[in-house]
């Protein structure tokens, strides 16, 4: 079964087994407005939590994509790369931006779920 | 005061609106203890007439290039700017406007600094071109950093053929960074051996072209040993007419190319402004500093353009931003856009060849003086000679004699061992009689010289 | 006696805005790229072939057209002046664009540059034939020392980005000489800072802390204190700051900066609030970069050339880069070589920018010690004129406090509006106005920046604040549309910036054959 957990930076982790999709929420690509062009990372490379790990940019802002949790990078969303502004239109699906092969599953707990995620957001408004 | 539409009292009604009693009070925050409350050592306000009056003074204190014959080049040149190019560019909509960041109210300036990228991308045969850069030598030090973010390396090569002042930058620049700088040493006859001085952690290598002696150079084979090894090609040029003659940095193989514009509708202004080009590949674009103008629709559809991209910038990355570059040469660009508009893809290459028969001409003359040799076998509209004497004092003899007669190679690299030589550039505004008085006080100055 | 009359007054007839066949509208004119008007054998200049020679270009002679479209002589002009008419400029108008000074461009300053003993000079020609030149700058030099109370000034750098560079540059060399400089990498800059510091600093390898800003606008010396470690080594800080206020903590922050063993550097754009009233040097400043397209109003030409000599004190004065105006007699020279002294390296090839040092020297003779306080004292009189003229319907995020030279708003006021800071400032086009600056400084929400400078009379000022007043009532009021719309009065609508950045198209090409 799958689980999405967020983190206070907008990134969401969708989690099916060993493997983690991350991306940014819809919150978030609202906030940047539309979305031109975004920098990947590319297969192999290790994050830590909390690490830099991809670029998202709309035309007056560019902001980093830090990994929600540790892991590996084992695919990079093609689609997002050609057409970024499929962010804008499906964030939560077919925007993700790359998926991790996750070092410590563990780190999930202390992300949000999606109903914390909402109240967490309201506080923001 | 002239410029100062407020008088005394415009200003006591607005500070009565303010609600203070006097200006001070708005310079409240300002501590005590440093508020300036002596008159500024400065003399009092000057009239129109003063003014021109002490600065034509001063003006007339130089010897104006155009007023002697003149041979001096090494990264600037004297060319002939169109009359139509100076009034242009001092109509108020160009002249007086900022940064177009309000692309509705500034399509002039957009679509100029388009047609600038794209004259630029044309004249070194690259893909992308910016809307300036300060001038040669700074762009020259952006390309290098650019470099080191393509490949993620810090360690650049500097030919001996790079004007010493760009090589001076990007060394400063290094070192700042705790770059690799590695200068090689100053090569008049263009032998040196750059393939060699490439290795696996080698960011860029740097070629000038002509480079700082006149030399031409072929770049493709640098091109291919830099790009064997994972490293950038960075072609240089001082002299953008040459351009218009010669093979282009893209044809060569550049990765990045960089240059002085000011050749093309600027003044020599005693080394500026001038107008730094840039031009890259277009797959290194996210990397590029500076500005770009780029082309998109309005909500009617019309074709529009727009400042674009700029999340590569200061005002946006912030301390990540591809360079910390702001105001650029943005009035110099639009010099060079209409001089190059003027000339088209015939004049310029009129104008390359004047220069190089100039060139040829003189190199002649001054091969047939007495103990003077010319170094260069190719070369545009400059050269390198080799005189018995001492290259600076002969300079300063001639200057004595009326004659600007180059660049003695030891004002900028003293101690290179290289006193002897002196770059010497002609252009279409040098006259065959200009030549001939060159060649004469040349022998007159090295028989005299001869003789201490 | 002439039979052929024509009318005279206006006819009865309803007026439709009909497409026209040109796509202009009467002055308004559309023009086309000098790509797609220009020919590859047209010139606007007569050039005159050479007599036969042989080449000494062998094997590096260009073989392929290069591209470049060429235009008579009157189709350059017209082609360069109509686009000339889509751009607002300080001549036309109000341009209260804060943060970047757009006051009056004196035209004699461009008269006086163009000399021919400063125009027509090579920065390399022997200093023997260019001591009037030399001591322009130097008195130029002595000017800005003069304004700032410093001991030295680098005049190289080409714009306040490259002064800014060039003052960290010196300050790193210091720590150098202190042996310090690389466990001393931390630079502390303000969020309010412009984008260009923590650029910079980054540039010479150095990381960016922040320092948060209080309430009020300003920074405290305590926040200062809090942010100082064994790895500071420098702050920049922007005097007059970004959001128009006076750092009225700067001299203890300095005192806390140099105690802490850091180096001040001041980012002196906004200058021209303070000439004549206070002095950076008094102030504890090590460092400070001067715009002189901004202070001095040497003009922006769309963008630039600028210039940025930056000023030194006496901590950091031994550094400032190559080339330095040295005295010889009665001689000016120019010492051209870092390695000679302790200067850091040069900034850029040859001295500077010598046409904007005319200019920006004619204009401080112009004005003299006196004019040049009155233009300070005029400036941030006129921006503390609009500050309260607006201050009931618009929202100031710093409360009523003065300001200096511009005058701060935030978008709260606006919230129940639907509309944004943007529309706003789109709609002020349409009023024949530029925007003030817009979304800077980015610590203030929906900032709106308003810089008046001094140039502006008060019938100038009067008729500015009542069309500001007005909009700011129509937006309040549910006049949606004409903001959203807007402008609709200029010669393009709003443009499409995502279709131009994912889709970036940067230069010319000749279209695919049909």
């Amino acid at each position: 079964m799958t689980e999405t957990r967020f983190t206070k930076d907008h990134e969401y982790v969708r989690v099916d087994g060993a493997v983690g999709i991350v991306g940014i929420s819809d919150h978030a690509q609202k906030q940047l407005g539309d979305v031109v062009f975004v920098e990947l990372p590319a297969v192999g490379v290790k994050f830590a939590k909390g690490d830099s790990a991809a670029v998202v940019e709309s035309v007056k802002a560019a902001s980093d994509v830090f990994a929600p949790v540790s892991g590996e990078v084992v695919e990079a969303n093609g689609a997002v790369d050609a057409t970024p502004g499929l962010i804008n239109e499906d964030a939560m699906a077919g925007g993700w931006l790359f998926k991790l092969r996750l070092a410590n599953p563990g780190e999930l707990a202390s992300l949000m779920s999606l109903a914390d995620y909402e109240a967490f957001l309201k506080t923001l408004a | 005061m002239r410029y100062l539409p407020l008088d005394t009292a415009d200003r006591a009604q607005m500070l009565a609106r303010v609600g203070v009693q006097t200006i001070d009070a708005l310079f409240a925050d300002i501590p005590a203890a440093q508020r300036l409350t002596t008159p500024l050592p400065l003399a009092d306000g000057a009239s129109e007439i003063e003014v021109e009056r002490s600065l034509a003074r001063l003006a007339a204190r130089n010897v104006a290039a155009g007023s002697v014959p003149f041979f001096l080049g090494a990264g600037a040149y004297r060319h002939h700017v169109p009359a139509t190019v100076d009034h242009l560019i001092q109509r108020s909509e160009f002249l007086t406007s900022y940064t177009p960041y309000q692309p509705e109210i500034a399509q002039g300036t957009l679509q100029v600094l388009f047609e600038f990228q794209s004259q630029v991308a044309a004249l070194t045969g690259m893909e992308v071109a910016n809307a300036s850069m300060y001038d040669g030598s700074t762009a020259c030090g952006e390309a290098m950093l650019m470099a080191h973010r393509v490949t993620r390396r810090r360690k650049a090569v500097l030919s001996g053929g790079l004007h010493p002042q760009y090589a001076d930058v990007a060394a400063t620049l290094g070192r700042m960074s705790d770059d690799e700088i590695i200068r090689r040493p100053l090569d008049p006859l263009a032998r040196e051996d750059l393939a060699a001085a490439i290795d696996d952690e080698t960011s860029c290598v740097i070629v000038q072209n002509p480079d700082f002696f006149g030399n031409l150079r072929d770049l493709a084979p640098i091109a291919a040993a830099a790009h064997a090894k994972g490293a950038l090609l960075i072609a240089v040029f001082t002299e953008a007419v040459s351009l218009g003659a010669i093979r282009s940095p893209g044809e060569m193989g550049a990765d990045i190319a960089v240059g002085e514009g000011q050749s093309i509708g600027n003044a020599l202004n005693f080394g500026g402004p001038y107008v730094g080009l840039f031009a890259a590949r277009q797959k290194h674009l996210r990397q590029m500093p500076g500005r770009l103008a780029g082309e998109t629709v309005d909500a009617d559809g019309r074709r529009s353009f727009v400042l674009t991209l700029s999340t590569r910038e200061q005002h946006i990355r912030r301390e990540k931003a591809t360079s910390n570059i702001c105001t650029n040469s943005g009035l110099c660009a639009l010099a060079f856009s209409i001089h190059m508009t003027l000339l088209g893809e015939t004049g310029l290459r009129r104008l390359a060849n004047l220069n190089h028969a100039a060139a040829v001409d003189l190199a002649t003359r001054l091969g047939a003086v007495k103990g003077v040799s010319v170094l260069n076998e190719a070369f545009f509209n400059e050269f390198t000679i080799r005189t018995p004497r001492d290259g600076a004092a002969l300079i300063e003899d001639l200057a004595k004699r009326g004659i600007i007669g180059g660049l003695p190679v030891s004002r900028l690299a003293p101690g290179a061992g290289l006193d002897d030589l002196i770059v010497v550039a002609a252009t279409e505004m040098t006259t065959a009689a200009d030549r001939q008085a060159y060649c004469e006080a040349l022998a007159q100055c090295l028989s005299s010289g001869a003789t201490r | 006696m002439n039979s052929h009359g024509r009318p005279t007054r206006p006819a009865d007839a309803e007026p439709t805005r009909h497409a026209t066949f040109t796509g202009n509208r009467g002055l308004d004119m559309e023009e086309a790229l000098i790509f797609e008007t220009g020919r590859l054998d047209a010139t606007g200049v007569d050039l005159e072939a050479p007599a036969p020679f042989s080449s000494r270009l062998g094997a590096h002679a260009r073989r392929e057209a290069i591209g470049l479209p060429g235009l008579t002589e009157p189709e350059a002009v017209r082609h360069y002046a109509r686009l000339s008419r889509n751009n607002y400029s300080i001549d036309v108008g109000l341009y209260p664009l804060g943060s970047c000074t757009m006051k009056h461009n004196p035209r004699l300053n461009e008269k006086v540059a163009r000399l021919p003993g400063f125009a027509d000079l090579h920065p390399l020609q022997p200093v023997s034939t260019a001591q009037g030149a030399l001591a322009l700058i130097e008195a130029l030099a002595e000017a800005l020392l003069a304004l700032t109370g410093m001991s030295a000034v680098a005049m190289s750098p080409k714009a306040g980005a490259h002064g800014e560079l060039c003052g960290m540059m010196a300050i790193k060399a210091a720590l150098a000489a202190r042996g310090e400089d690389k466990t001393r990498s931390v630079v502390l800059v303000p969020d309010s800072a412009h984008g260009t510091n923590p650029a910079t600093a980054a540039l010479i390898g150095m990381s960016v802390r922040a320092v948060p800003a209080d309430a009020d606008g300003v920074v405290s010396a305590d926040s200062v204190r809090a942010a100082l470690a064994p790895d500071v080594g420098a702050i920049m800080l922007t005097n007059p700051n970004t959001c128009g206020l006076f750092e009225r903590n700067i001299v203890a922050i300095a005192e806390a900066v140099h105690v802490a063993g850091a180096y001040f550097y001041c980012d002196g754009a906004n200058f021209n609030a303070v000439m004549g009233k206070t002095r950076p040097g008094d102030l504890g400043v090590d460092a400070m970069h001067i715009n002189l397209h901004k202070t001095f109003s040497t003009p922006h030409g769309g963008g630039g050339p600028g210039a940025g000599p930056v000023v030194f004190s006496e901590r950091l004065a031994r550094y400032a880069p190559a080339p330095r105006i040295v005295r010889s007699g009665d001689a000016l020279a120019l010492a051209e070589h870092a390695e000679d002294s302790e200067a850091f390296g040069r900034m850029s090839a040859f001295h500077g920018q010598m046409g904007m040092f005319v200019r920006a020297y004619a204009y401080i003779l112009s004005h003299g010690g006196d004019g040049l306080k009155q233009a300070s004292e005029d400036a941030v009189l006129a921006a503390n004129y609009i500050r309260v003229s607006l201050a009931d319907l618009m929202s100031a995020p710093f409360g009523d406090r003065p300001c200096m030279h511009e005058a701060l708003f935030d978008d709260r006021w606006l919230k129940d509006s639907g509309l944004t800071t943007l529309d706003f400032a789109k709609a002020m086009i349409d009023e024949g106005y530029h925007p003030m600056t817009v979304y800077f400084p980015l610590v203030v929400h929906g900032a709106m920046l308003i810089e008046p400078t001094e140039s502006e009379s008060k019938a100038s000022l009067d008729l500015f604040i009542m069309a500001l007043r007005d909009l700011a009532m129509k937006a309040v009021s549910g006049e949606r549309e004409r903001f959203l719309a807007a402008p609709i009065h200029a010669p393009r609508r709003r443009l499409d910036e995502t279709r131009a950045a994912r889709q970036p198209v940067l230069r010319w090409t000749s279209p695919a054959p049909v």
